[in-house]
């Protein structure tokens, strides 16, 4: 690669070695909380404050991943999180791709007003409409339900536009092939469109999981049993209630993270698409 | 059962018979709706019913007596939106912005700028810089609660990110936001650095142009697209920032980290919808601003078609 042409030698060998501090000085900045947080977590409160608050772990003790695990309900509290985003992204996948393929394939009256009433909902984020939603939920009897934590997310307008311009990149020519073929709507979807999508398909479904899993401010608004606190909100209970007990909190921090950072190390790449979608293509 | 057993032949004979225009208009408009309805069911329960609620109850409030409601009219509306806590709450999401984009924005490039070399291992460095995508926004306030909690985070006592005193609370919250966001700023500033051509660079390489001039001159013009749909995105994050305030400070000292969002999550109860319902009001028109500029830099840079 690069490194190996040594035209220039020594200036190229300087270039390289100037490149690769200040790589490590930014890479120490990025990972200096996270190391901090691991320290703190494995540290008993009280011997490391007593120590003056080192950089380095004092009399670690891994134990309290498991009590943090207990205390936290962290069990429960990933299997409520795990069942919310799933939902939420199984269901906004379906809504998307069939509103998608209507916006991309068909013909039919007032198509561009209601493209237009779909992107305006991007106008009204849930920050927006919050006191109005947790009225309603309250009217439909949704508080601390499935339902109630899921529903205003089954369809977005970032799903429908992101899938709706990947299906319109497929040449018109394969819808008439496949009705020739006597491919119906449905087989037609099933058999072609999802196959050659599948790069955004699967980055709208990452985004959709992280940002499911990530959610705060609805759950917050609408659940009043704990039961029913996912991950996030069981890090502020855990944290607020007990300060002294901070090595719990980060502890508890550190395993709700976990996951989404097995997810991104895996499908870094699917992950990255997705985010930077809007931004760079064009 | 009857149906079925009919719907057979009928199918042959229009497969077989070429179907009038209209009708296979007529059905592909019929199929679009069935797809686009639960979509737009939706958005119409959870997206545009509530904004009419929102008008609703900002100019409705529940009467002294508690017994049906008390039309407060449009004066409600100019009473909160330039009442104390709204300017307030404004000016303190505002700060929050500058607290956060520009540092984040400036930390962003310098990360991509750094990574964006043919180096051996730079992969490395890319996943970690990349990292805190997957750190959400309560899991980044415990890292800084650790951090700067003033009874136990490890630089609670430094008076400048202090989250005991009014004057620099929200900076010091705003530092988990910066940092949560750097993964975001940085893969999107990448993504667009790797998309400028290896001959431009070259071409002003060539005519003298230093490491300096490159990325201000050359560089950063280039992206700018990409900068300006990060800047959107970053400011629109900042004012919705909610899981840090909480967390960290609950809006305190004396309410100096009571941003907008903040203001109307805590008037979310029946009693004082009426208030909580104009301040939404007033972060729609926020939201309406930024979005807008947002809808405005995609539509130069995506073909809409037709």
């Amino acid at each position: 690669m690069a490194t190996e042409r040594n035209a220039p030698g020594t200036r190229k060998l300087l270039s390289d070695a100037v490149s690769y501090v200040s790589l490590t000085a930014l890479s120490l900045l990025v990972l200096f909380p996270i190391w901090l947080t691991i320290v703190r977590a494995v540290s008993p409160p009280f011997e490391y404050i007593e120590a003056g608050q080192p950089f380095l772990p004092v009399n670690a003790d891994l134990g309290v991943f498991g009590d943090a695990w207990r205390e936290g309900g962290l069990g429960r509290a990933m299997l409520v999180t795990v069942a919310i985003a799933v939902v939420i992204t199984v269901a906004q996948l379906a809504t998307s791709i069939a509103a998608a393929y209507a916006f991309a394939f068909l013909r039919f009256p007032f198509q561009r007003l209601l493209f237009g009433v779909v992107l305006a909902t991007m106008l009204l984020p849930i920050e927006v409409t919050l006191v109005a939603n947790v009225r309603t939920i309250r009217e439909f009897h949704w508080l601390d339900s499935v339902q109630g934590l899921t529903a205003p997310f089954l369809a977005s307008a970032f799903g429908i536009f992101l899938l709706r311009q990947s299906f319109r990149g497929l040449p018109p020519e394969l819808r008439d092939a496949a009705t020739l073929d006597g491919l119906g709507h449905f087989a037609f979807v099933r058999r072609v469109v999802v196959p050659l999508n599948r790069p955004a398909i699967g980055s709208l479904a990452l985004i959709t999981l992280l940002s499911a899993w990530n959610n705060y401010l609805w759950l917050q608004a609408i659940t009043i049993k704990p039961e029913w606190s996912t991950l996030q909100l069981v890090l502020r209970r855990v944290t607020i209630q007990q300060p002294d007990r901070i090595n719990v909190g980060v502890a508890a921090a550190i395993i709700s993270a976990l996951p989404v950072l097995a997810l991104l190390i895996v499908f870094q790449k699917q992950i990255i698409r997705g985010l930077t979608a809007g931004a760079v293509k064009g | 059962m009857e149906h079925a057993a009919e719907g057979l032949p009928t199918e042959h004979r229009s497969r077989a018979r070429p179907r009038s225009e209209l009708s296979v208009r007529a059905r592909e408009a019929l199929l679009a709706y069935a797809l686009l309805l639960p979509s737009l069911v939706i958005f119409a329960v959870f997206a545009y019913y509530p904004l009419a609620q929102l008008v609703r109850y900002g100019l409705y409030r529940p009467s002294r007596f508690g017994n049906g409601e008390v039309c407060g009219g449009p004066a409600n509306f100019t009473k909160v939106l330039g009442g104390e806590e709204f300017r307030s709450a404004l000016w303190i999401t505002v700060k929050y912005i500058l607290y956060t984009v520009p540092p984040g924005l400036v930390l962003g490039i310098a990360l991509a700028l750094a990574a964006n070399r043919k180096l051996r291992g730079i992969k490395v460095f890319q996943t970690i810089f990349s990292s805190t995508i997957a750190s959400s926004a309560a899991v980044s306030a415990v890292v800084f609660f650790s951090l700067v909690n003033p009874k136990v985070g490890r630089f609670g006592d430094v008076s400048w990110l202090s989250l005991s005193k009014g004057s620099s609370a929200l900076f010091g919250v705003s530092l988990s936001s910066t940092w949560q966001n750097l993964g975001l700023t940085f893969v999107i500033v990448l993504a667009a650095l790797q998309s400028v051509p290896d001959e431009v660079l070259e071409a002003a390489r060539l005519d003298g142009f230093g490491p300096m001039r490159r990325v201000f001159r050359v560089i950063l013009p280039l992206i700018s697209p990409a900068l300006l749909f990060l800047v959107v995105v970053l400011m629109v994050g900042a004012f919705q920032t909610f899981a840090q305030i909480e967390l960290l400070t609950s809006g305190g000292p004396a309410a100096s980290t009571e941003t907008l969002v903040f203001k109307i999550f805590q008037r979310r109860s029946p009693g004082r919808i009426s208030e909580g319902a104009v301040m939404s009001l007033g972060l729609f028109g926020l939201t309406f601003v930024v979005t807008m500029l947002q809808i405005g830099i995609l539509n130069r840079r995506v073909h809409y078609g037709d």
